[in-house]
C-alpha cells in the first residue's frame, strides 16, 4: 500500500533543505525532484505504510494506494492529526464510510520529562535512575530451580 | 529520452566522499526503543566530560519497529511475579533461554512503562465495574503507578493508544541526550576491531544518507541495536506488496551482522518467528484473540486447534505443548497440519466473537467496541485496515483469513534469536552466564538490547527500552574499568573509505559500458540480490514455498550458494545514497540469514515446529539438544564456528 504525492498539493515544502516526508520516512523513501518542487516516493516496493509520510506532511498531500498485487482498488484511509488525537477517515470500496478519533498523548508536545536534572548515585547497583530515586529495591529470584 | 544507464536517485553519489571524524567515549548505534532507553538514561551516570554520540539510520521520531505506533504493550509485569514471567518466556520458546536475562528484564520493565505514561502515552485504564477507558478518559483513574488498573488482555500486554508512541519516547531520549549528540541518517556499516586487541572493539564506519560523507567514529564502548532482521526470506507478496512486511521492512540484520564481524558470538540463530497474521495486510491478532476471543476454525469450519486429533499431536510435544498456553511455534504447527492435510485456509471468526460480545451490551458500548477493533489496526497496522476497506470487510459481518507469515529473525518479540551476552553480575546468576558487565557481547566493550540480545525473547517494546537504559549503566561501568584499555582501530581512512563507498565506485566504474544501468555484467544491483538472497533462503532454508521445511542436503546447497553471493557482493554497484544503503543492507542480511540457516544445520533436531523443521531430524532430541548453539566468525579467513552452549536451569518449574 505504497504512498504516494498529489501533484497538485506538493509544494516540495516550500524549498527548504529537506521536505517533511523526506525527513521523516524511516525507509528512506521519499525524495524531492528539486526542478519539479515536488516530492514522490521513490521506492513504492519498500513501503511499510507506515503512514509516517502521510502524517507529517504540511500540505495533506500525501495519501496511500493499496498495493497493486493484492488490494481492489476503491479504498481510502485517511488520518488527521492533532496534538492529543488522531481522527481516521476509512472509505470502504462499496462506499461504507467509518470515521474514528483516537488520543494520541495526554501531554504537549515538547514536554516530555527527561529527569535533566537526575543524576545516579551508585553505578554499580542493577537499578535504573528512576528506581533508585524511587527507593525501588531490587529483587533477586526465589523461586529457584 | 535519455539513455537509462544513469543512477535514478535524486541523491547521487559520487566517488571521493568528504571524511568527517568523530572521537567519543560511547557510541550508540540505532534509534529504536532500546537505544532510545539507553540515550535517555546515560546522562544520569555519566560525567559531564563524558563525550557521547548516537547515530540512527532514519530519524529518532519515528523509527525501528514502533515507528508506525502499537495499539499495546506486551510486557507489563505489574502484580505478576517476574519468576512467572520467565516461566511463560520459558515455555513458549521451547525450554532453551537464558533464564537470568529475563528475570533481570522482568524486574526492570515497569519503570519503562511508568515513565511512558509520565511522558504522555495514553495506557487504558479499568474502572472498578468492569469497563474500559481509553488512554485519555481513563486519566482520571491516576496512573499505574500510583495504582490505576490497565486494561489486560492476555496476562502481561496491556491496552494503549499508541499511535504516537515512538515520536513520545524519541522525545525523553532526544532531550536527556541533547540533540548535539545525535546524527540522523547516519548508517553505520561495520564496526571495527581494537588494533592491539581484536578481542576488543575500538569504533565504527558508517556513511550519511544525505550527501557524500563517511563518519570514521573512534569510541571506547559501543552500544548496537538496530532491531531484527527482515526481508532475508521471500515474502507471500513479491510485487508492491512485499512492503507489507509484518516487522518493519528497514530491519536488516545489521545488529546481528555487525556484532559478528566484530567478533561476538551469536547465540541461538535458528529460532525465527513466522507469526499468524490477517493475511496480506499482516494486521494483529493478539486483541482479536484475547480481547475479543474470536475463534479460529479450519476450511470445513471445524475449531481444529480443540479436536481430539490436535490434542495428539501437541501431546508429541509435552510438556510445551501440554501447557496451559500453547507455544506459538505449536499453534502454527497445528495451522500447518490444516493445509498440509487439504483443510485451509484458515478463518477467524471475528463476527461470531462480536455477536457474542453484544449480547451483554447496550449500542453506545457496542459502537465502542468497533471503534476498538479498528484502532488496533490503525494504531500500528494501517494496511490491514485499508486490506479491510478495499475488500468491504466489516468485521462484524465478514470474516477474515488468518495465515503464517515468511520467517522474521528477532530477539525481543516473540523469537529469541541473537547475540550470546553476560548477564547480571549477581550471586544466583551462573559463572558460564557472567563476564563483568551486564549486557555486553563476548566481544570486549560491545553492547546490545531488544533485539540484538538473545536467548531471552517476549521482552517487546517496554522490554527493549529497559533493557536499553540497563545498558548505559553497563557501558559506562566498562568505560570506567577499561576504557583506556582501547587503544584505537589499525584501519586508515583511506581503507575505511574504500571499504564504504565500494559499491559507488563499483558502479561508477561500469555504468556506461551498457545502456541500462541495471543490466551491466560488470556489477550487480541490490536490487536483484535482494531477490536472490531471498529466493535461495526460501526453497533451501525453510521457507514459506516448503512450509518451512529443509534438510540436511538443501542447507548444503544452500550454503554453496551462499557463499558465491557473498563474492558476487564484492562487485555490487550503487549509484545513489539511498542505492548504497540498501547494497549495505544486503550485506548485513546475508550474514545473518547464514547464520540462521547454518544454526539449523547444525540443531540436529527440530526443536520449533511450526516455525521451521527439519525433514531428516523431525521431533526434539533433548538428550542431544537441551543445550544452546552459539556461532562465531572470522571476518580474515571467512571461517564459521559452531559450538553447544549448557543450558543451566535457574527459576524452578
Amino acid at each position: 500500500m505504497p504512498s504516494f504525492v498529489i501533484a497538485e498539493k506538493c509544494d516540495g515544502c516550500k524549498g527548504g533543505d529537506k521536505t517533511a516526508c523526506m525527513y521523516i520516512c524511516p525507509n528512506d523513501l521519499m525524495v524531492l525532484d528539486p526542478n519539479a518542487m515536488k516530492a514522490y516516493n521513490q521506492e513504492p516496493d519498500q513501503c511499510w505504510e507506515c503512514y509516517s509520510c502521510v502524517k507529517i506532511c504540511p500540505s495533506q498531500a500525501i495519501e496511500v494506494r493499496g498495493y497493486s498485487d493484492f488490494v481492489p482498488m476503491g479504498a481510502s484511509v485517511v488520518p488527521m492529526m492533532g496534538t492529543e488525537d488522531i481522527m481516521w477517515t476509512c472509505k470502504f470500496r462499496n462506499g461504507v464510510v467509518k470515521r474514528f478519533k483516537f488520543p494520541i498523548r495526554t501531554t504537549p508536545e515538547g514536554e516530555a520529562n527527561s529527569y535533566d536534572s537526575l543524576k545516579g548515585k551508585d553505578l554499580y547497583s542493577g537499578l535504573l535512575s528512576t528506581q533508585e530515586a524511587d527507593g525501588y529495591v531490587l529483587v533477586a529470584p526465589t523461586e529457584l530451580a | 529520452m535519455a539513455l537509462p544507464n544513469k543512477p535514478v536517485g535524486e541523491l547521487k553519489a559520487t566517488r571521493d566522499p568528504k571524511v568527517e571524524k568523530r572521537d567519543v567515549d560511547v557510541l550508540i548505534i540505532g534509534g529504536g526503543m532500546a537505544a532510545c532507553g539507553t540515550a535517555f538514561e546515560i546522562k544520569k551516570w555519566a560525567s559531564d566530560d563524558t563525550k557521547i554520540l548516537l547515530c540512527d539510520k532514519a530519524a529518532l521520531e519515528r523509527s525501528g519497529a514502533v515507528a508506525q505506533g502499537l495499539s499495546a504493550i506486551n510486557t507489563y509485569i505489574g502484580a505478576n511475579k517476574p519468576e512467572d514471567y520467565v516461566r511463560m518466556v520459558r515455555n513458549d520458546l521451547m525450554g532453551i533461554v537464558r533464564e537470568d536475562l529475563i528475570f533481570d528484564l522482568g524486574r526492570h520493565v515497569d519503570d519503562s512503562v511508568h515513565l511512558f505514561e509520565e511522558w504522555g502515552l495514553p495506557i487504558w485504564k479499568k474502572t472498578d465495574d468492569g469497563k474500559n477507558l481509553d488512554g485519555k478518559k481513563g486519566m482520571k483513574s491516576g496512573t499505574l503507578k500510583s495504582g490505576a488498573t490497565p486494561v489486560r488482555t492476555g496476562k502481561w500486554q496491556i491496552m494503549i493508544n499508541g499511535e504516537s508512541y515512538k515520536r513520545i519516547v524519541a522525545e525523553a531520549g532526544k532531550k536527556a541526550l541533547g540533540a548535539d549528540n545525535i546524527l540522523e541518517r547516519c548508517f553505520i556499516v561495520e564496526i571495527l576491531n581494537d588494533k592491539n586487541d581484536p578481542t576488543r572493539v575500538a569504533g565504527a564506519v558508517g556513511f550519511s544518507l544525505r550527501e557524500n560523507i563517511v563518519y570514521i567514529i573512534k569510541a571506547k564502548v559501543i552500544m548496537c541495536a538496530c532491531g531484527g532482521a527482515v526481508n532475508v526470506y521471500q515474502p507471500r507478496s513479491v510485487g508492491e506488496g512485499k512492503g507489507r512486511a509484518w516487522y518493519p521492512i528497514w530491519n536488516a540484520g545489521s545488529t546481528y551482522t555487525m556484532a559478528l564481524r566484530a567478533g561476538a558470538e551469536l547465540s541461538m540463530m535458528e529460532n525465527r518467528f513466522t507469526p499468524a497474521r490477517f493475511k496480506d495486510g499482516y494486521g494483529p491478532v493478539g486483541a482479536w484473540f484475547l480481547l475479543f476471543k474470536a475463534q479460529t476454525v479450519n476450511g470445513l469450519g471445524e475449531n481444529y486447534s480443540a479436536s481430539d486429533d490436535a490434542k495428539a499431536e501437541l501431546a508429541k510435544y509435552a510438556p510445551y505443548g501440554t501447557a496451559a498456553v500453547t507455544p506459538t511455534c505449536l499453534r502454527n504447527h497445528l495451522m500447518m497440519k490444516e493445509y498440509k492435510e487439504g483443510r485451509g485456509p484458515i478463518i477467524m471468526k471475528t463476527s461470531a466473537a462480536l455477536a457474542k460480545l453484544a449480547e451483554t451490551m447496550d449500542k453506545k458500548e457496542l459502537k465502542h467496541l468497533e471503534s476498538e477493533a479498528w484502532e488496533d489496526f490503525l494504531d500500528m497496522s494501517v494496511g490491514q485496515a485499508g486490506l479491510w476497506c478495499a475488500t468491504n470487510t466489516e468485521p462484524e459481518k465478514k470474516d477474515s483469513e488468518i495465515m503464517p507469515t515468511e520467517p522474521y529473525l528477532l530477539g525481543s518479540h516473540s523469537g529469541c534469536c541473537g547475540i550470546w551476552c553476560s548477564g547480571p553480575e549477581e550471586d544466583w546468576v551462573p559463572a558460564s552466564y557472567k563476564w563483568g558487565y551486564n549486557r555486553m557481547t563476548t566481544a570486549k566493550g560491545l553492547f546490545t538490547a531488544g533485539d540484538g540480545v538473545g536467548c531471552s525473547g517476549h521482552k517487546f517494546s517496554s522490554g527493549s527500552h529497559a533493557e536499553g537504559r540497563i545498558v548505559a549503566k553497563s557501558m559506562l561501568q566498562y568505560l570506567a574499568k577499561e576504557g583506556d584499555k582501547v587503544t584505537g582501530f589499525k584501519e586508515t581512512d583511506a581503507e575505511l573509505v574504500d571499504f564504504v563507498y565500494k559499491p559507488v565506485r563499483n558502479y561508477l566504474d561500469h555504468c556506461d559500458y551498457s545502456t541500462d544501468q541495471n543490466v551491466n555484467p560488470n556489477y550487480c544491483k541490490p536490487a536483484g540480490m535482494a531477490m536472490r538472497l531471498m529466493k535461495m533462503t526460501n526453497e533451501y532454508g525453510g521457507g514459506t514455498g516448503t512450509y518451512y521445511m529443509t534438510s540436511g542436503k538443501s542447507l548444503e546447497i544452500l550454503m554453496d550458494l551462499f557463499e558465491m553471493f557473498r563474492e558476487d557482493l564484492e562487485k555490487i554497484g550503487a549509484g545513489d545514497l539511498h542505492e548504497l544503503m540498501r547494497a549495505w543492507e544486503i550485506n548485513h542480511r546475508l550474514y545473518t540469514v547464514q547464520a540462521h540457516t547454518r544454526h539449523i544445520q547444525y540443531r540436529e533436531e527440530s526443536r520449533y515446529p511450526g516455525f521451521y523443521y527439519r525433514g531428516d531430524f523431525m521431533g526434539q532430541n533433548d538428550k542431544e539438544w537441551f543445550c544452546f548453539v552459539n556461532s562465531t566468525y572470522n571476518k580474515v579467513t571467512n571461517e564459521w564456528t559452531m559450538k553447544k552452549e549448557p543450558y543451566i536451569k535457574i527459576i524452578a518449574d
